[in-house]
């Protein structure tokens, strides 16, 4: 009943205020996401989960404003990365896609949220489907540079084998399972996440953080369950329709 | 000068019919996104109650039987997302927290609002009265789908939708202010579209 209630909110700090940053580096994971880093003026460390707010303003005013999880360890100084889906009928990611070059400037604002955050628990199961592997990213990647020894897990599903981001990160803590096309010779896992996949690692896990769509979310949520995983030990994170 | 995002023109504008409709800063959706902190709680009619109690004359409660004799009404509205959609032009039908409230007749200023699972979210009572605020079971003439916060969510169209509490179990009324689940976790205290308060600090 309780179960949300149980996790203390972090001490977090006022985030910080609108920042003029700069695209340092653009990457291509896959056809369809980029992965952007950027430097701050005002950076200050956020918790491995987080987001920042982006805002565009066009030359009469007008605005958009979507939030991106932040992909980068904290130990980053200076900077985050944020890698971006581009979905075609949508108007930000778009614009960082199709516009933004090394060396332009955006605005920004962040870290928020306190809730989907990482702070060391362990050990810890990720699960992610698509885009949904971006703060977990940011997971993974913090604990192989302050606690590699930490155990975390990876569960990570994509539809086809060109769809992997990050693919030359995925070490043997990433587990891979393709639900459309795999890579030619593939023999590893394929079709959705399944009780062989999450269970195990979730009956092991002290906590569970799981980032996708909904559906995804929700079977991910069931196997976690299945794995004899607590509500109160399950954070979420659902992606909405942005763009 | 301010500043202006090179290259940037603006696919998404408001059109001009729905002008003053779209709070700064957010963006037309015609869905329904789903976005739900932690499991989505599975909570049947038998076992559903509402309840107001706290600093209230009399602490009521009520029993999905019971609840369904109170007078309905239907709540078209439009909602707006602290992730930055706003769906416009839907509606939903439920019972005004209005006459909730009375029955029980609170004697403080402050709410909190729980929900089955866990959640909490806090409103002043003035944003709870005067027609601003429903405990819902359908949405556009359908039963509330779970996902939604079925059997029953609170709605509360003027500030942003995390305040609309989901699987709504009750009120509780404070004579202080304190953070629900969100606020604590970095977002606002109350949370107005209209003047953009996302976050802590806005």
């Amino acid at each position: 009943m309780d179960r949300l209630a149980e996790l203390a909110p972090a001490e977090q700090k006022a985030p910080g205020r609108w920042q003029i940053a700069t695209v340092k580096e653009i990457r291509r994971e896959t056809p369809r996401v980029k992965s952007f880093r950027l430097e701050l003026p005002a950076w200050m460390p956020h918790l491995p989960g987080q987001h920042y707010d982006v805002r565009l303003t066009a030359e009469d005013g007008y605005r958009a404003q979507r939030s991106y999880s932040v992909a980068s360890s904290p130990l980053d100084v200076g900077e985050i990365e944020l890698t971006i889906d581009r979905l075609a009928d949508g108007e930000v990611s778009p614009y960082f896609h199709d516009v933004l070059v090394e060396g332009d400037q955006v605005e920004v604002r962040g870290p928020f949220a306190s809730y989907f955050v990482w702070r060391g628990e362990s050990p810890v199961l990720l699960v992610g489907g698509g885009s949904g592997v971006v703060p977990l990213m940011a997971m993974l990647r913090h604990r192989r540079r302050t606690m590699p020894d930490l155990p975390m897990r990876l569960v990570y599903s994509v539809r086809n084998a060109e769809d992997v981001i990050y693919a030359d990160e995925l070490a043997e803590d990433a587990t891979l399972t393709f639900t459309r096309t795999p890579p030619e010779g593939w023999d590893g896992h394929t079709g959705r996440i399944d009780e062989e996949l999450v269970c195990e690692a979730a009956r092991e896990a002290a906590v569970v953080f799981l980032c996708g769509s909904n559906g995804f979310v929700e079977s991910a949520a069931r196997l976690a369950q299945t794995g004899g995983c607590e509500p109160v030990q399950i954070r979420t994170e659902r992606f909405g329709p942005s763009g | 000068m301010a500043f202006v995002s090179r290259g940037f023109g603006g696919k998404r504008r408001v059109p001009d019919e729905l002008e003053g409709r779209v709070p700064p800063g957010q963006y037309v959706e015609p869905g329904f996104p789903v976005l739900t902190a932690g499991t989505t709680p599975d909570v049947p009619v038998s076992e559903w109650s509402f309840q107001v109690d706290g600093m209230v004359a009399e602490a009521r409660a009520w029993n999905w039987e019971e609840f369904a004799e109170l007078e309905f009404e239907d709540v078209p509205c439009d909602i707006h997302c602290v992730t930055s959609w706003s769906k416009l032009g839907t509606s939903f039908r439920g019972v005004s927290v209005d006459a909730l409230l009375e029955a029980a007749e609170p004697l403080e200023p402050y709410a909190m609002a729980r929900s089955f699972g866990g959640y909490t979210t806090n409103l002043a009572i003035e944003d709870l009265t005067d027609g601003k605020a429903w405990v819902v079971t359908e949405h556009e003439g359908e039963p509330l789908p779970r996902e939604h916060g079925g059997p029953a969510r609170l709605l509360v169209p003027h500030l942003y939708f995390w305040k609309s509490a989901k699987w709504i179990a009750g009120l509780r009324v404070m004579d202080h202010d304190e953070p629900g689940f969100w606020e604590a976790n970095g977002y606002h205290n109350r949370g107005d579209p209209w003047k953009e308060e996302r976050y802590w600090t806005d």
